[in-house]
């Protein structure tokens, strides 16, 4: 079959539709990995001090994990319509919902980091004279990194693909193609853009993995990358 | 706000929710599909994560269906659902996709309920000469119990969320109050709409909650102590929301 057929005949597979609407496929790529970088981003400077509090004041730990937990129930769509009247029509929706969905598995995993640093480590720390902060940035941080990572890569994993639901309002990145793809029934496009969000989700997963082992290398003989 | 007070009247006017567009209606499509998609999804995959759970096999598998279903945006998989053949036979690529989402909490979180039952006990029914099948009945689904019930609520409402998002291609549901509400550009409906969907998960999630307590075959027997013993290795537990919350 030709090439230039496949538009025509609506097939799944386009050489052509990838070839016409390259700058609209990466101009949509470029938002979706903008959109998701801000969430994640953002999502872990608000995660790491609530986890710090919770950890510090039990009394805390409670309503933050239990709210959070809440959020994370909420469904997408509704979770970007609640945030409509907020923000009206803009990109700030899409990435206020995808930060309240990242801090359930942030916040729970830093925490679940910073409890498997061994007391010793800590007592050894104090013993050097090492004061709270430096104690929690030098020692209990890095030992806590393989747990931190493990939810970041869940988070943005999950926010690449939570992303698309965000053109409900026009800014969902590749899912916007899809949405408009959806409308026309234009097969190519819904296919290439469902492809390159997975593709997305798969080389944002690598690159955090690779990052991990690069922060981590005492941690490299044992741990087998299961999560 | 403005807003806020619009959209509650928007709840409280009597005609929204009568007829074929009305919440009762959509509500009611809703918890069909729901429980449809999530009676279809148990049936595939309890089985067979019991099954491989027994046997101490395919915990790889299960993981890596669970990670995978992460990466895949349900949207697309919807989209991609109507438009092919199947498109054409009305709920058909809604529910497809429903179970799909719902099979990777069941089957994790079963897989490793079982697998991870106490093995002591195990051994000690092994030992009295139980046959596999009474093994998997009488020992091991009943200490795996309360992990099955967390992928089971987990399941329920990845389903209930999914099933919002068939609106979008315009399928039924709750959801489609609040796409109809983008479409007029009518701000209030849609956030009442969302309002719904979102009290709809909770409450699907607290239902669950709560059967699972009150249907724990260990719950007069143990206490918290086995319960405790029985959490997922330290690794795998803060990471996945689907084995903690």
């Amino acid at each position: 079959m030709a090439d230039g057929n496949c538009l025509i005949s609506n097939e799944w597979i386009c050489g052509e539709y990838v070839r016409t609407r390259g700058q609209e496929l990466t101009d949509a790529t470029l938002e979706h990995v903008w959109i998701t970088l801000a969430s994640v981003a953002i999502g872990l400077l608000v995660a790491f001090p609530l986890a710090l509090l919770a950890r510090r004041w039990r009394a805390v730990s409670g309503p933050v994990l239990g709210l959070t937990t809440v959020l994370y129930t909420v469904p997408s769509l509704a979770m970007f319509s609640l945030l409509l009247p907020v923000f009206g029509v803009s990109v700030a929706v899409v990435i206020t919902g995808l930060v309240l969905y990242s801090l359930t598995i942030l916040v729970r995993n830093i925490m679940a980091g910073l409890a498997s640093v061994p007391e010793e480590a800590r007592e050894a720390a104090r013993g050097m004279g090492y004061g709270p902060l430096r104690l929690l940035f030098g020692v209990e941080l890095p030992l806590a990194l393989p747990a931190l990572m493990a939810g970041l890569r869940i988070t943005t994993v999950s926010t690449v693909s939570l992303t698309t639901v965000g053109a409900i309002i026009g800014y969902g990145g590749l899912g916007n193609l899809i949405y408009e793809g959806m409308r026309s029934f234009f097969k190519a496009e819904v296919l290439t853009a469902s492809v390159l969000c997975v593709a997305l989700a798969v080389v944002a997963d690598l690159l955090l993995l690779a990052l991990q082992r690069l922060l981590t290398p005492w941690a490299r003989k044992s741990r087998k990358g299961t999560t | 706000m403005d807003v806020v007070a619009k959209a509650w009247t928007w709840l409280a006017t009597g005609s929204h929710w009568a007829g074929p567009d009305g919440v009762w209606h959509r509500l009611g499509q809703h918890l069909f599909l729901t429980f449809a998609c999530l009676a279809i999804a148990c049936a595939v995959a309890l089985p067979i994560a019991v099954a491989l759970g027994h046997i101490g096999k395919g915990g790889a598998l299960a993981v890596n269906i669970s990670n995978a279903g992460r990466a895949v945006p349900t949207f697309a998989v919807l989209v991609l659902l109507l438009l092919s053949p199947l498109g054409t036979h009305g709920e058909w690529p809604t529910i497809i996709a429903l179970v799909l989402f719902a099979i990777p909490p069941l089957l994790t979180n079963a897989y490793v309920g079982v697998n991870e039952a106490d093995q002591e006990v195990v051994e000690a029914a092994r030992g009295m000469g139980m046959t596999g099948g009474q093994l998997i009945r009488r020992v091991e689904l009943p200490l795996a119990f309360p992990l099955i019930m967390t992928g089971v609520r987990t399941a329920a409402v990845q389903v209930v969320a999914t099933a919002t998002l068939a609106a979008l291609p315009g399928g039924g549901g709750l959801g489609r109050i609040i796409t109809a509400g983008f479409r007029l550009t009518d701000t209030p409906q849609v956030v009442a709409g969302a309002v719904l969907v979102a009290a709809l998960a909770l409450v699907v999630e607290g239902v669950f909650v709560v059967l699972g307590l009150l249907l724990d075959p260990m719950r007069r027997r143990t206490g918290r102590r086995l319960a405790a013993s029985r959490r997922p290795p330290a690794d795998q537990a803060p990471a996945s929301p689907a084995l903690t919350t």
